[in-house]
C-alpha cells in the first residue's frame, strides 16, 4: 500500500486549494473543510504508521523515475512517528480554533498547507525537495505569523521571513556544496556517495557546516534563535500553538535526517570538530533559553525561550548518537509538540478568560479558572520532567545516553536542564496556587478592557472561552500526563529504525 | 594567479554577493531595502549553483554534436528556487505594506519608538 505515501502531501494541498474557492462563494467556511481534511490526514497517517511499524519502511518513487535520478518518498519509523504527531497536533489545535482562532477562509487555506509542507519536509528521500518543502512551511507560518490584526504580528513576521529566509538559504548552499561533491540529490544515494568522496573533504565538511548551520536557525537554537521569541508572542494564540510544536520540531527533524541519514554517524567519527560544534549548541541553547525564559514577563515569551532550551536537549540527544539518546530524541520531539502546543493553547485559554498574559495576571488563577490552572500545572510540570510524565522519559533517555557516551559536561548540563526549567515553572505555579487573586484583583479585568500592551496582537475574534478550546487543552494535559507509560513500548517501535540509521 | 582568479571570479561574485546580501539585511535601517537585501543574498546562491553547472569537458547523454554542455540539473533546481524567492519577497513586501498602514513608517529605529509607546 506504499502508494498511499504521495496523498500525504496531496490532501492538506487539495484542501488548502478547496478552502480557498469555497471562500470566494461564502466566508467563514473554511473550518468544516480543514476539520474533513484533517479527519482524512490523520486517518492516512495512522495508517501507514501502522504499516511502517508492522511491515518497514515505506519507499515510493514519485512520476515513475527511477532512484537516484527521481524524487523518493520514504517513510521510516522516525517519520511515520512526525506524521501522526502532525496530522493529530493539527486536528486538536482545529478543535480550539473554532471557536478562538481568526475565522477567515484563507486562513485554514494557509493552515492546511502548513499541514502539507511539515509533512511533506517529514517524508521526503531528496534533500533538493527537502529545501522546498521547508520553504513551503516557512511561507505558510509567515503568513500564519501575520493573521493577528495588530501591527506586532507583521513585524514578528517579517522578522521571522528575512531570518528564516536566510536560514533557509543557507541550507540551499550546503545542499549546493554537496550536490558538487558527489552529483546527486537522493539521500540514500548521498550517504554513499559522501562516503566515497572522504567524510574529511573539504567540499563535505563545508556542506555540513552550512546545512547544520542554516538548520540551526530553523530550529532556533540559541544564538540563532532571535525571530522565534517575536514570531510566537506576536501571532494569534491558535496559530503559536500549532508552530510552537510543529514547525521547530519539523526543524530538528530535517537537522536529525540530514545528521543521521545523509552525513552518517561516521561523518560526525572522522570531524571530532562537527560533533564538538553540535555539543556546544547544545548546552549553550539549554542554558541560554532557560536563563532567558526566567527574565520574561510575558507568558507567551516565556514559552518561546523554554522551546529553545527544549530543542537544546533534541540536539543534545543528535550529538550524543547513540540509540538511548536517539530514542530519547524522538519521544522528546513528540513530547514537547504535545506540552508546548498545550501550554500556549492554555496560555491562549486563560488570556480569553481573564485577560491576563504576564506572569503576574496567573495570580490565584487557580480559583478564577480552576480547570485551566490545574491543565497549565500538568503541562509545566510534565516539562519540567516529573515522572511518570512523557517530559521525564525523553529526557531520561538523553541524559542516560550522554553518560553511556561519557560525554560528561554534556550530561551534566542535561540534568541541570531539569532545575532551570523548574525555575520557571516553579513561579508560575506558585502564583496560580499559592497567592491571592486579591492582591491583583481588577489589574486582570482592567488590563483586559483596555487591551495591555502585550495583549493586542492576538483575540482575533472576541473572548469566549468554549468547551472546543477546554477539550484541545484537556486532551493535550492528559495525553502529557500519560503518553510517558508507553515510551518502552515505542523505544521497541523505533529500534528497527534506529538500526538502519546507526549502520 | 590572475589565471587562477579569473578562472573562478564567478565564485567570488557569488561569495561578494553573500556578503553585501548579508551587510544589507543587517545594515539598512530600511524594511524594503532589507527584502532587496534578501533578494541579493538568494541571487548569490542562484549564481552559485549555476556555475557550478559548467564542468570542462562535459558530454551530453542524448545529443552527439561537439560541446560544450552544461549541466541540466542545477539550472532546473535553481528555476525552482527562483520560484521560492519570488513568492518570499511577494509575501514580504505585503507584510512591509501591512507594517507602513499601521505605524506609518519603513525605518526600524522610527518603528522602534513608535512601537515603544504602544
Amino acid at each position: 500500500m506504499s502508494d498511499l505515501a504521495p496523498f500525504l502531501i496531496a490532501l492538506p494541498i487539495l484542501g488548502s486549494v478547496v478552502a480557498l474557492l469555497i471562500g470566494l462563494a461564502r466566508s467563514e467556511t473554511g473550518w468544516p473543510v480543514a476539520v474533513v481534511a484533517m479527519i482524512g490526514q490523520t486517518g492516512l497517517a495512522a495508517w501507514l504508521a501502522y504499516q511502517v511499524f508492522t511491515g518497514g519502511p515505506i519507499e515510493y518513487v514519485v512520476g515513475g523515475f527511477e532512484v537516484p535520478y527521481g524524487i523518493e518518498l520514504v517513510i521510516d519509523g522516525l517519520s511515520a512517528s512526525m506524521i501522526v504527531l502532525i496530522a493529530t497536533v493539527a486536528l486538536g489545535v482545529l478543535a480550539y480554533a473554532h471557536a478562538a482562532g481568526p475565522r477567515s477562509n484563507p486562513f485554514y487555506g494557509t493552515y492546511l498547507l502548513l499541514v502539507a509542507g511539515l509533512t511533506g519536509v517529514c517524508i521526503t528521500g531528496d534533500v533538493f525537495n527537502m529545501y522546498v518543502f521547508l520553504e513551503i512551511t516557512g511561507l505558510a507560518a509567515y503568513a500564519l505569523v501575520a493573521s493577528g490584526r495588530s501591527g506586532r504580528s507583521a513585524v514578528a513576521a517579517l522578522k521571522y521571513l528575512i531570518v528564516g529566509t536566510v536560514g533557509a538559504s543557507l541550507f540551499l548552499l550546503g545542499v549546493g556544496y554537496a550536490y558538487i561533491a558527489t552529483g546527486t540529490l537522493n539521500m540514500a544515494d548521498l550517504a554513499a556517495k559522501l562516503a566515497a568522496v572522504g567524510y574529511t573533504s573539504t567540499l563535505v565538511q563545508t556542506a555540513f557546516a552550512f546545512v547544520v548551520i542554516g538548520l540551526f536557525i530553523k530550529v532556533a537554537v540559541f544564538p540563532l534563535h532571535t525571530w522565534q521569541p517575536e514570531a510566537y508572542a506576536g501571532a494569534p494564540d491558535s496559530v503559536s500553538a500549532f508552530i510552537a510544536a510543529l514547525v521547530s520540531t519539523v526543524g530538528a527533524y530535517a537537522l536529525a535526517r540530514m545528521i543521521l541519514s545523509v552525513f552518517t554517524v561516521d561523518f560526525l567519527a572522522a570531524n571530532p570538530l562537527a560533533r564538538d560544534l553540535l555539543v556546544a549548541g547544545a548546552m549553550v541553547s539549554i542554558v541560554a533559553g532557560s536563563a532567558l525564559a526566567v527574565a520574561q514577563t510575558e507568558i507567551k515569551r516565556m514559552l518561546a525561550y523554554s522551546s529553545v532550551s527544549q530543542f537544546g536537549l533534541v540536539l543534545a540527544a543528535l550529538s550524543v548518537t547513540n540509540r538511548t539518546a536517539l530514542i530519547g530524541a524522538a519521544v522528546h520531539l513528540v513530547g514537547h509538540a504535545i506540552m508546548k502546543g498545550g501550554l500556549f493553547l492554555t496560555a491562549g485559554l486563560v488570556a480569553t478568560g481573564t485577560g491576563a498574559r504576564t506572569v503576574d495576571g496567573y495570580e490565584g488563577l487557580s480559583d478564577r479558572m480552576p480547570i485551566a490552572a490545574g491543565a497549565f500545572a500538568v503541562l509545566a510540570l510534565a516539562m519540567v520532567g516529573v515522572p511518570p510524565m512523557v517530559g521525564f522519559a525523553g529526557k531520561w533517555y538523553i541524559a542516560l545516553g550522554a553518560i553511556e557516551a561519557q560525554i560528561w559536561p554534556l550530561a551534566v548540563v542535561i540534568l541541570a536542564s531539569t532545575l532551570l526549567t523548574l525555575a520557571y515553572f516553579a513561579r508560575l505555579i506558585e502564583r496560580m496556587y499559592f497567592r491571592e487573586a486579591a492582591s491583583v484583583g481588577d489589574g486582570p479585568t482592567a488590563e483586559a478592557e483596555t487591551g495591555s500592551p502585550t495583549g493586542d496582537a492576538v483575540l482575533a475574534d472576541g473572548g469566549r472561552v468554549t468547551a472546543g478550546m477546554y477539550l484541545a487543552v484537556l486532551a493535550a494535559a492528559v495525553l502529557a500526563a500519560t503518553l510517558g507509560v508507553a515510551v518502552v513500548e515505542y523505544g521497541r517501535l523505533l529500534e528497527p529504525t534506529l538500526e538502519l540509521l546507526l549502520a | 594567479m590572475i589565471d587562477l582568479v579569473a578562472a573562478r571570479v564567478h565564485y567570488l561574485v557569488t561569495f561578494l554577493l553573500l556578503g553585501i546580501g548579508t551587510y544589507m539585511m543587517i545594515g539598512n535601517r530600511n524594511l524594503v531595502k532589507k527584502v532587496i537585501g534578501m533578494n541579493v543574498f538568494q541571487t548569490g546562491i542562484f549564481l552559485f549553483f549555476i556555475s557550478a553547472a559548467y564542468i570542462e569537458g562535459a558530454g551530453s547523454p542524448v545529443l552527439s554534436s561537439p560541446g560544450p554542455y552544461v549541466s541540466p540539473l542545477p539550472h532546473v533546481l535553481i528555476l525552482t528556487a527562483i520560484v521560492v524567492g519570488v513568492s518570499l519577497t511577494a509575501v514580504a513586501l505585503g507584510l512591509v505594506v501591512r507594517i507602513y498602514d499601521e505605524y506609518g513608517t519603513l525605518e526600524t529605529d522610527v518603528l522602534r519608538e513608535v512601537r515603544a509607546d504602544e
